[in-house]
């Protein structure tokens, strides 16, 4: 692998495209993302988020391509990395965002926190926060899907840091063996935590992953959301026509730290600032609207916009009262 | 007549303690165990109970009081219409007759520090489900899983060898042939990734029972059971539950060496978010795996092999269930109270009868759920018998049998005649040799030997 130049940005194999309309859309949900994320390493700053935090920055394009190729009733899980696929999946930044600060508007009431926020109405199933557990899970929710006769499908998102976790495979193999549908969505940021996939894995072709099992697999641009969209479109149609799971390994790169406790000593500044000037999804979203003709006035005026609902989430957040110490006691198990 | 009610003692060291609130007032027409006031040490919160009918004539320490002596009058109880006679309280507690020491009964509190106690320990009998057959611990287990697929069309079942194979141990027998490879699904062996896959199942709504060739190959799959199937709901914020089964032959098998036999009850017991039961009889793995499955909560359900073969009467009635987090007196006696779970129950029902023959009558309880546990029944036995002997075929360090010696020293301390004695099986891997394994396990006579050491 040597320099993420030529890693990050590698095209995809079609030309794909996406129209205005949803390139408009896209830049929108990717800059909501990117202001909630910014917002949310601001308040961290201010102590007003505690514990762990991992910010999505850098990778919008990825959920924001698969969220486009879904519909209502399709499952989502993922990692601790859960931020933005929470907003692309329709939850409140009002919710998210107060269960980021612990308070009892949360979406888990403040007894999740960052890595741990559910929503059953949006079919959101976690974040987790043990490394590679949501693949297991995942194919889970397709099992459900199969079980129920729908023809649904699971998104189970997870990293380059967990593409060697024993269980990752063993999911594979039990996915591919039950006919599931689950897409397999893996975000190679190139880096578990400090140690880059060069230092990690003996092996760096992760889209193939699956082919002892027999599951077709893509390497993605996932820092073009059309490219994205485009892959995950064929996933997602392979999957909801029976025919087993898929696996893309989507090439990203994350901006901040692993988390906001992060040192940064294992990769150069350079490195960082040449994927934001070259590579950054939303820029190259920004510059295909400008080309069509889109005015600058007017992604200005979205962007203000989006401004104003991550203020108003993080007043919320702020402004919200902590859980009743009550709260300490419930849920832990249900009434039988 | 008037009496006076004392300050009493929460323990035999107590010799003072806070009057912290009173929650009757002067007036008020009080019934034999209504509660007068609280108390606290710095050990523990209690609540002073009423011991007869009457009226609440005069407060004598009002509430607040720091440093009451034991036995000081802190309040006087007449008869309806009776007046408060004046001298009532003034004199020393030494020259007032009649006194009453007032009942004690723990309060709940919310501090970690204090004793928790919530329960009334009043346990309740079992309900009468008539008519029983004898069948045996594997039929028990293979009815109750049958019924369930029966009635509820989210039930399924997957393991290893579940369904062609008809259980590597012969429990899902005829499942598949009854409810097809739908609902009996045979899994590679892969624990990790199919129980992951299990619990996400459940997280959606469907009520998976994951049979475990033996409960120690759970321990590869145990972060699911932990981190993803019970701290789900609280991580949730009570939105998604995830109601499964988890359940296998736990606990030494015959001659299968250290990594086929260890017992996970304190394991599982340990986690808020699961249930965990250990069925004895036939009717206990019925009922109980009835109510597993019903449950919407994950719940473990620790069999065992050796008692597979054993028969017992077990009710016929088709809607025969038994609730989690009750125990059972398998056995009444007055003089020691025997606590066990599983194989164990066996055990001590056989180090029972040898006692008897002595005269010593012992109280057996049969646990049936390790969480929640039944303490309101222990601790009931115990107040009566003043001893305690608990029997576990698991390690001794931070086994049940330490947590239940816990509970009743938090709940019947003063009742206590002897120190509690554990019995469990010896600090050590399961050994191979059949002389060795012996040895590892509790046997009858360790348990008529420590109730011995009791009396």
């Amino acid at each position: 692998m040597g320099t993420t130049d030529k890693q990050v940005g590698k095209a995809g194999r079609n030309k794909p495209s996406l129209t205005r309309d949803q390139f408009m859309q896209a830049y929108h949900d990717m800059l909501l993302i990117r202001r909630f994320e910014e917002k949310a390493g601001q308040l961290y700053g201010m102590s007003l988020i505690g514990g762990f935090c991992h910010l999505y920055i850098g990778q919008e394009a990825v959920v924001t391509g698969v969220q486009m190729c879904l519909r209502d009733g399709d499952k989502i899980i993922t990692s601790y990395r859960d931020h933005g696929q929470m907003l692309a999946a329709g939850m409140e930044p009002r919710g998210v965002m107060a269960e980021l600060t612990g308070r009892a508007t949360g979406y888990s009431h403040g007894k999740g926190g960052s890595m741990h926020m559910f929503s059953r109405e949006k079919n959101f199933y976690g974040g987790h926060g043990i490394v590679g557990a949501q693949v297991s899970l995942g194919i889970g929710l397709a099992f459900a899907n199969k079980y129920r006769g729908t023809d649904e499908v699971s998104v189970a998102y997870f990293g380059d840091g967990a593409a060697n976790q024993g269980q990752v495979y063993e999911s594979f193999n039990l996915a591919a063996l039950h006919k599931l549908p689950c897409v397999f969505v893996l975000e190679n940021n190139l880096y578990g935590m400090g140690t880059s996939v060069e230092r990690a894995s003996a092996w760096h072709e992760f889209y193939k992953n699956g082919e002892p099992w027999g599951i077709p697999g893509r390497q993605v641009d996932g820092m073009d959301v059309a490219a994205v969209h485009e892959a995950a479109a064929e996933a997602v149609a392979h999957c909801r026509a029976g025919k087993g799971p898929y696996l893309l390994e989507m090439m990203t790169y994350r901006y901040r730290g692993h988390s906001m406790s992060d040192p940064a000593k294992y990769r150069k500044r350079e490195e960082v600032e040449n994927v934001r000037k070259h590579h950054d999804p939303i820029e190259h979203v920004k510059h295909i609207l400008l080309d069509a003709g889109v005015e600058e006035t007017a992604l200005k005026a979205m962007d203000t916009e989006i401004k104003a609902i991550v203020n108003d989430a993080a007043d919320f957040a702020q402004t919200s009262p902590e859980p009743d110490p009550s709260e300490l006691f419930t849920d832990v198990v249900l009434e039988a | 007549m008037a009496t006076e009610i004392l300050m009493p003692a929460l323990s035999p060291t107590m010799t003072e303690g806070k009057l912290s609130r009173w929650v009757k007032k002067e007036g008020d027409t009080v019934s034999g165990g209504d509660i007068l006031a609280e108390i606290e040490t710095d050990k523990a919160t209690m609540e002073v109970e009423a011991i007869e009918d009457g009226v609440l004539g005069r407060i004598l320490v009002p509430e607040g009081t720091e440093n009451v002596a034991v036995n000081t009058p802190i309040a006087i109880l007449v008869a309806e219409g009776e007046a408060v006679p004046d001298q009532a309280g003034k004199a020393p507690p030494a020259t007032t007759a009649p006194a009453t020491p007032a009942a004690v009964q723990p309060a709940p509190v919310t501090n970690a520090a204090a004793p928790q106690a919530q329960e009334t320990f009043v346990s309740h009998e079992d309900k009468d489900w008539g008519p029983t057959q004898e069948i045996t611990v594997r039929e028990a287990l293979r009815d109750a899983m049958a019924a369930e697929l029966r009635r509820d069309a989210d039930v399924f079942l997957l393991g290893e060898e579940v369904a062609e194979y008809q259980g590597a141990y012969k429990i899902s027998q005829g499942l598949l042939q009854e409810f097809g490879e739908k609902r009996v699904i045979d899994m590679p062996i892969t624990e990790h990734g199919f129980t992951g896959m299990a619990v996400g199942a459940a997280l959606t709504g469907l009520k998976p029972i994951v049979e475990f060739m033996t409960m120690n190959f759970a321990m590869q799959a145990i972060d699911h059971i932990i981190n993803s199937a019970a701290k789900t709901l609280y991580m949730s914020g009570g939105q998604m539950g995830c109601p499964i089964v988890f359940r296998g032959p736990n606990g030494a098998a015959s001659r299968v060496g250290a990594q086929h036999s260890q017992c996970y009850g304190s394991w599982y017991a340990h986690v808020p978010g699961l249930k965990v039961v250990a069925p004895w009889s036939a009717a206990d793995a019925k009922g109980l795996l009835r109510a597993a499955i019903r449950d919407p909560n994950p719940v473990v359900v620790l069999e065992n092999e050796i008692l597979y073969g054993h028969k017992f009467p077990c009710p016929v009635d088709e809607d025969f269930i038994l609730p989690i987090g009750k125990a059972k007196i398998e056995r009444p006696g007055k003089d020691v109270t025997i606590v066990a779970f599983s194989i164990a129950v066996g055990i001590a029902l056989e180090a029972a009868q040898t006692l008897a023959e002595e005269g010593i009558e012992a109280e057996v309880i049969n646990l049936r759920s390790l969480r929640p546990l039944d303490t309101a029944t222990i601790v009931e036995s115990v107040r009566k018998t003043g001893r305690l002997v608990t029997v576990e075929e698991g390690w001794p360090f931070a086994g049940i049998g330490s947590e239940v010696a816990m509970q009743v020293i938090e709940h019947a301390f003063d009742w206590l005649d002897a120190p509690p004695a554990r019995v469990a099986g010896e600090d050590v891997p399961m050994p191979f040799a059949a002389n060795l394994e012996k040895l590892a396990l509790p046997q009858p006579e360790h348990v008529i030997k420590a109730v011995r050491g009791l009396i």
